[in-house]
């Protein structure tokens, strides 16, 4: 499918060969294309705010030659006035060439780029959805593990409200995984996602204990348990803390292991383990931007 | 017979049967009937023998599509529809629920952007029995239980 002006809202609007491609395009991104981008304009329009992904679509979008404009504090957007979003995608893509919205309503950014004729990427709505963020981490799991297939993939921590592991699952599921869930049975996987796992016939483990299965993992997506996703504090309180990884979990894995951890943490990874061979997470936000360059000058038809 | 005689026969038309009387307004309402030239009947809290109470909608000079009849799947799936033609039934509909429902029902989620912003509803069929819709724009997927029309 062609990519040029081609909106990123949900990682399920892709297949496994869109994936690849977008793989494919973020690689020849690692280069240094300084005027690829040059005359356009991305307008940024974060509702909500996020420092890492915010500041790597700028990054991304300077590198390349390319101009920024937006906001990231809604008190300085029409919003306040009661603009609807429609409105202003509407208005929005008279400045710009591409946008990026972030919003805590979950839906706005497909709604936006119904509205807008340029192309919209999302950077996260809500609960939803945040594909950028997905497609950095199979870039990065391809990077470090050579491949994408058959792979044996732990994720621990919050896998209900999680959407980065709920992504992350949808995607990896084009690939032949083995998924072991690791969390408590409060906050473990939800149902519509196993049995999706179910009807593709792939493998799936359910275990609360990390070091009964550690053994076998490639890789090992570990998540914040985020207070902001849990509608009840008490349950918060009660899970908080629930996993801390540090060297004791070296005795027990493959030696070829790599950790992986959208950002922020807190202290679900003690930073002993920052410096093994083991800690990706930090070349894994790096990743985001050859990833994010892909993306932008894919849907600005500067590369194929 | 003699239970019908409350709303008379029609020549030309469409007429809509064994709908659950709850919801007759509702499937009126959805067909979106206000164009049409013919007379319009509306019955409802008829006896039945088939389901407790049931409604009618009586439509004539309009001769419904079957693309029409299935934007009441979600409401009245078991509804029987009559395509008349000079006092005759023509042909039989049945009611198809369709792959997507658009405007009829309301996202069960709050965080929703249709719930948030006025946004026209879209939902995909995950399954038919029971069943399962998934939000064109959230994403979630809500079973027969959660389903609330607009």
């Amino acid at each position: 499918m062609a990519f040029k002006n081609r909106d990123v809202i949900s990682i399920n609007d892709f297949s496994k060969e869109d994936l690849l491609h977008i793989l494919k395009a973020a690689k020849s991104m690692e280069k240094s294309r300084p005027n690829l981008l040059k005359g356009k304009i991305l307008a940024t329009l974060f509702f909500e705010p996020s420092t890492r992904t915010r500041l790597s679509f700028i990054y991304a979008m300077e590198s390349l030659g390319g101009k920024v404009l937006g906001f990231d504090d809604t008190k300085q957007s029409s919003l306040q006035k009661g603009e609807s979003l429609w409105d202003t995608a509407k208005i929005v893509e008279k400045y710009s060439d591409i946008m990026v919205i972030r919003h805590p309503v979950e839906g706005s950014a497909r709604l936006m780029a119904e509205s807008s004729s340029k192309p919209v990427i999302n950077a996260g709505d809500g609960a939803n959805q945040h594909p950028t963020q997905t497609l950095l981490d199979l870039y990065t799991i391809q990077k470090v593990k050579g491949t994408l297939n058959n792979l044996n993939i732990g994720m621990v921590g919050d896998l209900k409200y999680g959407r980065t592991v709920h992504s992350l699952t949808n995607a990896l599921s084009h690939f032949n995984p083995t998924f072991y869930f690791i969390a408590p049975e409060a906050l473990q996987m939800p149902q519509n996602y196993l049995e999706e796992l179910r009807q593709k016939n792939i493998k799936f483990v359910k275990e609360e204990n990390l070091m009964k299965v550690s053994n076998k993992l490639d890789i090992l997506y570990v998540t914040r348990i985020q207070k902001e996703r849990f509608p009840d504090p008490v349950e918060y309180e009660k899970y908080k803390g629930y996993y801390k990884l540090d060297e004791s979990l070296l005795k027990n894995i493959k030696n070829d292991l790599k950790i992986m951890h959208p950002l922020p943490r807190v202290d679900e990874i003690n930073k002993k383990l920052d410096s093994t061979k083991h800690a990706v997470y930090f070349e894994q936000a790096a990743n985001g931007i050859p990833v994010r360059k892909a993306l932008l000058a894919l849907a600005l038809g500067k590369i194929k | 017979m003699k239970k019908e005689v409350s709303i008379s026969a029609i020549k030309e038309g469409t007429v809509i049967d064994h709908i659950p009387s709850n919801v007759t307004l509702k499937v009126a309402e959805i067909l979106n009937l206000d164009d049409v030239a013919g007379i319009i009947s509306i019955a409802t809290n008829l006896p039945s023998k088939k389901m407790a109470k049931k409604g009618i909608v009586k439509i004539g000079d309009k001769l419904l599509t079957q693309d029409e009849v299935n934007k009441i799947a979600v409401i009245a799936p078991d509804a029987t529809v009559n395509i008349i033609e000079n006092y005759n039934v023509k042909r039989k509909l049945k009611v198809l629920l369709p792959d997507i429902i658009e405007k009829i029902v309301k996202c069960s989620n709050p965080n929703c952007i249709t719930n948030n912003e006025k946004a026209e509803t879209r939902f995909y069929v995950l399954n038919k029995t029971p069943l399962k819709l998934k939000c064109h724009y959230c994403e979630r997927a809500m079973n027969k239980e959660d389903i609330v029309l607009l």
